[in-house]
């Protein structure tokens, strides 16, 4: 006789005591694969959600791009007037004029009947160390937007900054720690900081911006200036050389050049929004992340106390089982059946427990994360999930559930291997 | 001689203390012998059976198989393997397995070994035994009467060399010990020992030597 079929008899004559161990093993896998299913359900979703969402970003984007190429159009474009001997290799360079001009230009320019340039702002810059705080910086002193006399009024572009007041670039104020409302010292001279700006990835960050009356008094070039802008020039295709002329006959010794083409402004554009566009879906996986992340710690913790208290379960079950076969144990002793035979006699029951147990959890293991998908994921899901991922899921539920009830069942299987038949038969 | 106990003494803890259940016992058993063993309940027998089958380690004396094995200085395996191969037990209880048929139970002497000489051996003692109606049946479908015969083939499986019964009429009406003790005593004609524990009257028909016992000591 074969010890399985002793198993297989054994099994059916003690169904509940089988049933409930096999329950307690479907509970322990079912856990286990739900959990690792759950995940990758999350994940399949995550990316079906993310694709989803950049689809319709890039839909969106692409529609923005539109619109900001449109409004681009009707906008100008920005020039710089410098003093005529500024080599412009080092402006190009430097970003600021070292050399000056009179500051009297941008009002003649201002009061002159030039149509095509709107909003002048002055302002002298110079490349300075901070003596106070032992730093290269750039002082830039401005006055604000120049009214044009012979054009209709229209709101400044830019604010002048007032007396007594700093605004200072990112890192200026991050490596000093200074703060909106701080009082400063430059050259001398205290200072209220009005603004602190936010990281521009250019010179501006190493710049302090100051009323151009006290730069010209802090720098020794009373009425001096080292540059004019004119914002949103009003030109229609390659107007420029037009604009130079216009300007060189007013301000003979002054040279111009663009500052930013429209092109530079629509790739800036363009870069915003698809940065724009990467935080949000950034976010979105984020927040994805978080929730998977929640999911883990919260599988990490109950697992194992499930795993514990099955395991527990089928122990007891085991115990009570060799309890309830004390006689047969002790007759099988009796009749010269080995203590080896006996222990592998319960180790196939619970082998057999563990495999039962096994295919079943994995079986509702990887409906139930599946149904709480929703049906119309089911089939994407279940497609998505590559064969080595079941292969593999379906190995560790039956070779995991296996390895729980044995090691589950292995003391009370060797106290039935050890028990003494003459105390059994003499108790019996 | 067959089995020898030499000044065998057996004691158990009991809840008003120590209990002697073997006291000095020496006996012996020869081939082609029944020895009957009579006494009232708690004398001992059953102890005495245990340890003449050496599945009872005495706390002083010897037990010996044959002229030289001495079973208790075994391990438990050899020891189990040795009894199997030598020694068949009756019990009052029949101690049959519940879930399985006359013919398995007959066979599960034989546990992890594969051989069609064996099932045909189970068949013959399903024959011998008048049980061939009976084969797939389970115990509790059986008369007490099958069940002991069931219990008797199965003791006789592997042929062995002694049958050790305790009690084996218990619980049988006197057609049905009398149909046991003829087939031991048919056992022993064919040159097989029987040490039979019973209160049976009738056993003295079959017995070649009748031992009584009292207290954990045998009476001459």
């Amino acid at each position: 006789m074969k010890i399985q079929h002793l198993v297989l008899k054994e099994i059916i004559h003690r169904k509940l005591n089988f049933s409930l161990s096999v329950f307690a093993t479907l509970i322990a896998t079912a856990s286990l694969i739900g959990s690792i299913v759950l995940l990758r359900v999350h994940d399949i979703k995550t990316q079906s959600i993310l694709q989803e969402k950049e689809a319709k970003l890039q839909e969106r984007m692409d529609i923005l791009k539109d619109d900001m190429r449109k409004a681009m159009l009707i906008l100008g474009f920005n020039v710089v007037i410098l003093p005529k001997d500024q080599n412009l290799a080092d402006w190009y360079s430097d970003d600021y004029s070292a050399k000056d001009m009179p500051e009297a230009y941008v009002d003649r320019l201002a009061n002159s009947d030039i149509l095509s340039i709107r909003h002048l702002l002055p302002s002298l810059q110079q490349k300075i160390e901070w003596p106070e705080r032992r730093r290269k910086i750039i002082l830039v002193g401005t006055r604000g937007e120049v009214p044009n006399l012979h054009q209709t009024p229209q709101k400044p572009m830019v604010q002048p900054v007032p007396f007594g007041s700093i605004t200072l670039g990112y890192e200026l104020h991050r490596s000093m720690d200074i703060r909106v409302n701080d009082t400063v010292k430059l050259m001398g001279k205290m200072f209220t900081v009005n603004k602190c700006y936010d990281e521009r990835g250019n010179q501006d960050d190493i710049t302090a911006w100051i009323n151009l009356k006290e730069a010209q008094e802090l720098l020794g070039k009373e009425g001096r200036i080292s540059a004019i802008l004119a914002l949103e020039c009003l030109c229609t295709g390659n107007s420029l050389p037009i604009i130079r002329k216009e300007i060189a006959a007013i301000l003979p010794d002054t040279q111009v050049i663009e500052r930013e083409s429209r092109a530079l402004a629509r790739a800036e554009a363009r870069t915003k929004v698809a940065q724009e566009a990467a935080m949000t879906l950034e976010k979105e996986k984020l927040a994805r992340e978080t929730i998977r992340h929640e999911m883990e710690r919260m599988a990490s913790i109950l697992i194992p106390v499930i795993l514990l208290a099955c395991a527990l379960w089928i122990a007891f079950m085991g115990f009570i089982n060799v309890r309830s076969r004390r006689e047969e144990i002790g007759i099988l002793r009796a009749v010269g059946v080995s203590a080896r035979d006996i222990f592998m006699l319960f180790t196939w029951k619970h082998l057999s427990i563990g495999i039962l147990g096994g295919f079943l959890g994995l079986v509702l293991g990887t409906i139930l994360p599946f149904m709480s998908s929703g049906p119309d994921q089911v089939i994407q899901i279940g497609v998505v999930g590559s064969l080595i991922f079941w292969l593999g899921l379906g190995a560790l539920s039956m070779i995991g559930a296996s390895f729980l009830s044995i090691v589950a069942g292995w003391i009370p299987a060797m106290i039935a291997s050890r028990q003494d038949p003459a105390e059994v038969l003499r108790g019996e | 001689m067959i089995i020898q106990l030499k000044n065998v003494t057996r004691s158990f803890s009991g809840p008003k203390g120590k209990v002697i259940a073997l006291n000095d016992v020496s006996l012996y058993l020869s081939s082609g012998e029944m020895l009957a063993i009579n006494g009232p309940s708690g004398c001992g027998k059953s102890t005495l059976l245990m340890t003449a089958a050496g599945m009872l380690k005495p706390d002083q004396g010897d037990v010996l198989f044959g002229e030289d094995d001495h079973p208790y200085n075994l391990p438990p395996d050899r020891r189990s393997r040795l009894r199997a191969g030598l020694i068949g037990f009756v019990f009052q209880q029949f101690h049959l397995i519940p879930y399985l048929t006359v013919r398995e139970n007959i066979i599960i002497p034989s546990l992890s070994i594969l051989d069609k000489v064996l099932d045909r051996r189970a068949q013959e003692l399903i024959q011998q035994f008048g049980l061939h109606d009976r084969a797939d049946h389970v115990p509790s479908q059986l008369s007490t009467g099958e069940r002991q015969r069931t219990a008797l083939a199965r003791a006789l499986f592997n042929r062995p060399k002694i049958i050790m019964a305790d009690e084996p009429t218990g619980n049988l009406d006197d057609e049905n010990a009398d149909i046991v003790l003829k087939h031991l005593g048919r056992y022993v004609s064919e040159g097989g020992s029987v040490l039979l524990v019973t209160h049976n009257a009738g056993a003295a028909y079959y017995a070649t030597r009748i031992l009584k016992m009292r207290d954990g000591r045998l009476l001459q």
